[in-house]
């Protein structure tokens, strides 16, 4: 496989040897990209250790597997993974380099784009290619969700995106092709480490906990104060589920911002999510719109909330939410 | 110590308006304010000077004349010195062209120790004028910043993680983005806001020929990237509202969850 210049490439971030979630979601959409592109699909993986997590990339579809296996790739530091990942496009040029808006990949993302002098769009949430220029057209929401600016990059290589967590489905390839795996020596000198780890500190983080969640439950200011919390998690624990909560709640200082759902929080996608006197700010609706199934209880039938949601309920959260406690808890 | 702030000023979001039919932001009546995320980089800086009376704190930005507002207000808040980036040749700058623009007015400050920016601004939400700026300076960056301890020649950062955070050492100069968890912004105060109401020109402007600047690397002209379209969000979905008593209502979505499976039965 020769012609391996203007693929798309999806940068495989992965830590302590588990890939990211947002790294297949990314490689699902971007076999759609790269098939409107005519081109190939690649994966490009830093780390230590890490040679057996080439095989998952494949099942999504990675028909080249770069991998710099290093101990200097252990941990993310800006300046390896850049000088890494600058010589690797350098050698290869991508035509599309996706990388997922994780932290370390906002970090990340625009020093390579600076060092590689292209355009980078930020935190994307729609792709696709403008088939006349092939261009690719990446769609992102500005000024707090209530913009959505599709942004080009016509005449700079690579075309640059990172990508919004939990935006995009991953589904693996039916039978994927073999993929041809590409050892690639460490390009970085100990005098290129601008910044050293001392070290890394997990916490129990409630922002997993939402993202990861099947089931969520979310109050909004239509809660009128902190205690409502209180109920709404008397019913998650009726569904087992879990809180989240809309900006105006976290800013209110009602719950933590790890809780947050939307431009400024996470974005989520539960099976179910029962949104409690949320009115459905865009900031909020673009956090959870593509939730599978959505439930709204709003006092206000004309809230906005109700343009997205599935099934709605006009009323006072106080009597509905006791009167769902009471029947999910009094069944057999 | 020499300390540079790199502030923006923005639109409120919260009070933005879109208009349906054209897809655009209706921009009058919208207030503008400093970018929250700046206010923490600020106050960090300030805090410094509060303890060391020789640091010295530079407030820079990149925008129209009257982002000059922006300005005074972090001069009132204690900041020494301002300077304000500002010529038609600039505008229509997306991320890369603003930190290349940035860069320039940076190495006319040269030497400095430090230069700290907001996480991201909450009109664009991107992150990447920071780290961009990092790179064109050739220095270390250090993104989400929770904490700061200032050492010899370095710093120590704790970094927002997903799972948790790292504690990072930089040798300085080098770059930090500050979250809001990094501290409380204080108010402008009465001192600094009568004497910088005594100045003429409390702000400097410096445009493409102070900076030397290539047209060709600044602002529209000098931006890999192009607005194509913008539009504004449409959701789209058929509501089926519950009818009836308090328990009726629930009984009938309890029964439909049911039927989808989403909740036990």
């Amino acid at each position: 496989m020769n012609n391996e210049n203007n693929n798309v490439w999806v940068f495989a971030e992965q830590t302590g040897g588990e890939i990211f979630p947002v790294v297949f979601e990314i490689l699902t959409e971007a076999r759609a990209i790269a098939a409107k592109l005519g081109t190939g699909l690649s994966a490009v993986m830093l780390g230590y250790q890490v040679e057996d997590l080439a095989e998952p990339l494949r099942a999504y579809g990675a028909q080249t597997i770069y991998v710099c296996d290093a101990p200097e790739f252990k941990d993310y530091t800006t300046a390896a993974y850049t000088q890494q990942l600058a010589a690797l496009v350098g050698q290869h040029a991508p035509a599309v380099l996706f990388i997922g808006a994780t932290h370390n990949g906002r970090d990340l993302g625009p020093r390579l784009a600076s060092r590689l002098n292209t355009g980078l769009t930020a935190d994307c949430t729609g792709l696709d290619v403008d088939l006349e220029k092939g261009d690719l057209l990446m769609t992102r929401p500005a000024f707090g969700g209530n913009l959505m600016a599709t942004i080009v990059c016509p005449s700079h290589r690579p075309q640059m995106a990172t990508v919004r967590p939990g935006v995009f489905k991953s589904l693996p390839v039916e039978s994927p092709s073999k993929a041809q795996i590409v050892k690639v020596p460490p390009e970085i000198h100990p005098g290129d480490l601008q910044t050293e780890i001392l070290r890394i500190v997990k916490e129990k983080s409630q922002e997993e906990e939402i993202t990861r969640a099947k089931i969520l439950v979310a109050g909004g200011r239509g809660l009128g104060s902190a205690a409502g919390f209180d109920l709404l998690q008397e019913l998650a624990d009726c569904l087992g589920g879990t809180v989240a909560a809309s900006r105006a709640t976290v800013d209110a200082g009602w719950i933590s911002n790890a809780r947050q759902v939307g431009q400024t929080g996470k974005t989520v996608q539960p099976e179910l999510y029962i949104a409690c006197g949320i009115s459905g700010a865009i900031q909020h609706l673009i956090g959870m719109n593509k939730s599978r199934t959505i439930v709204a209880i709003n006092k206000d039938s004309s809230a906005p909330i109700f343009k997205i949601a599935h099934y709605g309920i006009v009323g006072d959260l106080y009597q509905i939410i006791p009167a769902m406690i009471e029947q999910l808890s009094s069944k057999p | 110590m020499k300390i540079i702030v790199c502030v923006k000023q923005v639109p409120d979001t919260k009070e933005i308006r879109i208009d349906p039919e054209k897809g655009t932001m209706i921009r009058k009546g919208v207030p503008s304010i400093i970018n929250p995320d700046d206010r923490h980089a600020l106050e960090y800086a300030l805090s410094l000077k509060d303890q060391d009376s020789n640091t010295e704190v530079v407030v820079l930005s990149m925008g129209p004349k009257q982002a000059k507002n922006a300005l005074i207000e972090c001069l009132c808040m204690g900041a020494d010195q301002a300077i304000l980036l500002s010529d038609s040749a600039f505008s229509g700058a997306d991320t890369w062209a603003t930190a290349n623009t940035l860069a320039a007015a940076v190495r006319k400050l040269m030497p400095f120790d430090l230069i700290l920016c907001g996480q991201q601004a909450i009109d664009g939400d991107t992150a990447q004028v920071g780290p961009q700026l990092a790179e064109r300076l050739a220095i270390p960056q250090v993104t989400y910043t929770r904490a700061i301890q200032l050492e010899d020649h370095a710093i120590v950062v704790e970094r927002q993680m997903e799972d948790g955070y790292e504690v990072v050492k930089a040798a300085l100069p080098a770059l930090i983005t500050a979250t809001r968890k990094l501290n409380t912004p204080r108010y402008m105060n009465i001192r600094d806001i009568v004497k910088i109401h005594q100045m003429d020109d409390p702000v400097q402007i410096w445009d493409l020929n102070y900076l030397k600047l290539d047209p060709d690397q600044t602002g529209l002209k000098g931006s890999p990237t192009r607005v194509k379209r913008s539009f504004s969000p449409t959701p789209s979905s058929e509501v089926t509202f519950l009818t009836g008593s308090t328990e009726e209502m629930v009984s009938s979505l309890l029964d439909a969850l049911k039927n989808l499976n989403l909740i036990g039965k």
